[in-house]
């Protein structure tokens, strides 16, 4: 099974995800945000990121940006939540490099599609 | 796939509150920084306090309509899309706006509190709200955004669609061959590979897209739905979809439909989120413990005289393991204050304006950690004490004008750790304590005698009386039938106390002293009798043998110590709780000097044990109240011991009233001489 990064700054969502994920198999790792999501991206790759866009510190679009940088993650692909209103974030985030994204409010199995479409 | 929702609720229903508290202090100082330049100035210098506040309030609008609370998913939304209106500069965030968020930050708190606990919230003033952030938004000139176009009601059986993604397309981590799939999943399709733009092999960039794809689809599926496979990747590629069969007249698909199940939350259900690394270091105690445990079985099994001093290093360093251990676990029950303290700027904010004064506060030391319980039980005597400042410490502007004061007045809120206490102090550059009115006050209300000289401190500390007020009228601010014997009666519960200090047009100074925990307790077990007693350490002044001289009887009954010329009240516990005493003789046994809240009391015991950690066990769960005792705990013989209630005691040793105090301390120089042949005294 895949290994996935969510990164969220509410734990609520965080647990939620991993928590689904794991529910099916899937090794799911959090970050709170950009930055820390990085750094655990450092010593570690993942199949799959699943990141919110408002977050302190490094929010989800600088975070896309840094990780398509990286040489492991010019492919992987990388989801971005975001709300039916943020159609200007979807496509800042498209810009930098997100692959899709999911919209907020989603339930267990709309996350659980949207993740077996993208891991194949 | 059935998740059950209702585990996450918690940790959301924390969060959001934890963020609602957050919008609320960035709110305040986004008016400040408004007030202190033209507005605009001051969020364009400011966006990351727009930003924070932005994310709390998305954050729980993303959570509730998530975790299924529909009523606090739609508030959130309104207040969120009002932001979004300060943000872009529309509008100016003066004060009647935040004061309207602010609003908007109570509606949403008691929704969220009520999707907790099940119950009913106020509709009609949210609903007042929500109309008035409408109108805010009503006021900008923005057009609304256009709602989703109407699906379309014809549903054709057949698509032709032509599908020539970017180069680039691999770059965003899409994949065509996923895309493929998932129309596969759709209905049937057959399709056609073009790689007329394929490249010779030495021009090949394996990591660019060179192929086309023309797929037939049939199926009973809407252009929306097709293109919603293909929404990801609308911006990097060339799409067509055109029906190419005929027309069928079919139904339109149903809008997605979010399940909305309340659950039940069970509201008492605490819980405490831990920092990592407390955690660590509670598993690494642990392991120590666990080390040590298997060192001294193994000593244990093969005992030998010669082995007495291991074993003695073994139980020392089992003892230091079990502090630590106990000292981390403590350590997870620790918050800092700011859980507290974040309730006073709303406070300040909402009375100044409502009682015309201009007041500002300043908060230091909010890091300071204490117990959780502690934290919950300070919050009403904190918010009391800084009301009582607001109203009756700080001055109206005039007043400070003329006084030469700047109009602002000033609250400081401080907190440390002072040995194993934490310290808050509240103080206001006010007037001070009227010690002319509260004396009148109190002579008034018959509180002391008319003709009773008191100090400055004994003055002062008649506010904490029970039946005292000296605000005029009584407003709705301070005189909330709640007086400040309850303050300190709150803090007492705490095992704390509270002390008032004051100067004449500086201010006055609240100084509130509250253990670190209510789980564990410093104590000096004392022998009366048969009996162990527990006395809180921090109480205790110093210990003295009797001097059977210094002895007096006062004419209204009691004893007197006179100790380097104050006269304390002494209390002969044996009497109190009936105990059989090894001695009645003073000269057998020893004094304990306590303290609290300023008054000082003589406890005779008959020796000192020594002093003791002890864990707080409550009486009045498993037993009932008992005057003069707060608790009970178990000592390692596994006898229980009484830990006694020293402001109880105190109280009664004063006589429970200040008159009793006053008189003591008016009479009691004449009384020394008298008491020398008392029969008490050998």
């Amino acid at each position: 099974m895949a290994t996935i990064l969510t990164v969220d700054d509410t734990a609520s969502m965080r647990q939620m995800i991993s928590f689904t994920l794991n529910s099916v198999g899937h090794e799911v790792l959090q970050a709170a945000d950009g930055r820390e999501a990085l750094s655990i991206l450092q010593n570690k790759k993942v199949d799959l990121v699943i990141t919110d866009v408002n977050m302190p510190n490094m929010d989800g679009i600088t975070f896309v940006k840094s990780l398509r940088e990286l040489i492991d993650y010019k492919f992987t692909p990388i989801l971005m939540l975001t709300t039916e209103s943020q159609d200007a974030k979807r496509q800042q985030g498209k810009t930098v490099g997100a692959t899709g994204w999911i919209v907020k409010p989603f339930n267990p199995e709309q996350l659980l599609n949207v993740v077996k479409k993208v891991l194949g | 796939m059935a998740i059950d929702m209702r585990q996450f609720h918690q940790t959301f229903f924390e969060e959001s509150l934890e963020g609602l508290a957050v919008m609320e202090t960035e709110l305040l100082r986004l008016e400040k920084t408004t007030d202190s330049s033209d507005g605009r100035a001051g969020v364009a210098t400011n966006p990351e306090i727009l930003n924070t506040i932005f994310r709390a309030v998305h954050s729980i609008k993303g959570g509730s309509s998530t975790f299924g609370f529909g009523d606090v998913a739609n508030f959130s939304h309104v207040l969120e899309s009002r932001l979004d209106v300060l943000r872009d500069g529309r509008c100016m965030p003066d004060r009647p706006v935040v004061g309207l968020l602010l609003l908007a930050v109570d509606c949403l708190r008691s929704l969220i509190v009520a999707a907790k606990t099940g119950k009913e919230t106020d509709r009609k003033t949210i609903d007042a709200v929500r109309d008035q952030l409408h109108e805010l938004a009503q006021r900008e000139t923005t057009p609304p955004t256009p709602g989703a176009c109407p699906a379309s009601t014809l549903v054709p059986a057949c698509w032709r669609i032509v599908f020539r993604p970017s180069r680039q397309i691999f770059f965003s981590g899409n994949d065509p061959l996923r895309i493929l799939r998932e129309l596969a999943a759709l209905g049937e399709v057959k399709i056609a590979v073009d790689i007329s733009t394929l490249p010779s092999w030495e021009l090949f960039n394996p990591e660019e897209c060179y192929l086309a794809w023309t797929i037939d689809f049939a199926g009973r599926v809407t252009r929306e739905a097709l293109a919603e496979v293909f929404s990801w990747v609308m911006d990097d590629c060339d799409l067509d979809i055109v029906p190419s069969a005929s027309m069928t007249p079919s139904l339109s698909i149903t809008p997605r439909a979010i399940a909305e199940a309340v659950a039940n939350v069970d509201a008492h259900a605490g819980s405490i989120r831990v920092s990592v690394p407390k955690v660590d270091a509670l598993i690494n105690m642990v392991g120590e413990l666990v080390i040590t445990q298997s060192m001294l079985s193994q000593l244990a099994s093969h005992f030998t005289l010669e082995s007495l001093p291991k074993l003695f290093i073994g139980l020392a360093q089992l003892e230091r393991n079990t502090r630590e251990l106990q000292e981390s676990v403590m350590h997870i029950r620790m918050l800092p204050l700011s859980f507290a303290f974040n309730r006073l700027p709303r406070l300040v904010h909402d009375m100044s304006q409502k009682i015309g004064k201009k007041v500002e506060i300043i908060i230091s030391g909010e890091q300071t950690e204490i117990d959780k319980t502690m934290i919950e039980g300070i919050i009403d005597p904190l918010l009391h004490l800084a009301r009582n400042c607001l109203d009756h410490g700080i001055e109206p502007p005039a007043e400070r004008r003329a006084a030469g004061k700047p109009e602002t007045g000033l609250i400081e809120l401080k907190a440390y750790q002072k040995g194993g206490n934490v310290v808050i102090e509240i103080r206001d550059d006010g007037r001070g304590l009227d010690y002319k009115r509260i004396h009148a006050k109190a002579i008034q209300r018959s509180l002391v005698a008319a003709d009773a000289k008191l100090t400055r401190e004994e003055i002062a500390e008649l506010i904490f009386v029970p039946g005292f007020s000296t605000a005029e009228t009584v407003s709705d601010i301070s005189g909330r039938g709640v007086g400040m014997d309850v303050v300190r009666n709150n803090i007492h519960g705490l095992g704390g106390n509270v002390e008032i200090t004051s100067e004449d047009g500086r201010g006055t100074r609240f100084l509130v002293r509250l253990p670190l925990t209510l789980a564990i307790l410093d104590g000096l077990s004392v022998q009366v009798g048969a009996h162990t007693y527990i006395l809180p350490l921090v109480c205790i002044v110093e210990s003295v043998r009797v001097h059977p001289e210094q002895v007096s009887h006062p004419a209204g009954g009691g004893e007197l110590y006179g100790l380097r010329k104050e006269y304390l009240p002494l209390i002969r516990l044996y009497e109190l709780f009936g105990v059989e005493p090894r001695s009645t003789d003073l000269t057998q046994g020893i004094l304990v000097v306590v303290e609290i809240d300023g008054r000082k009391a003589g406890l005779y015991v008959d020796d000192l044990l020594g002093q003791q950690q002890v864990v707080i066990k409550s009486l009045q769960t498993n037993y009932r109240r008992v005057e003069g005792i707060s608790a009970a705990t178990i000592l390692g013989d596994g006898t229980v011991s009484m830990i006694l209630d020293v402001a109880g005691l105190v109280r009664m040793a004063h006589a429970g009233s200040i008159r009793g105090d006053v008189a003591v301390h008016q009479r009691a120089p004449t009384d020394v001489g008298r008491s020398a042949g008392s029969p008490t005294i050998n």
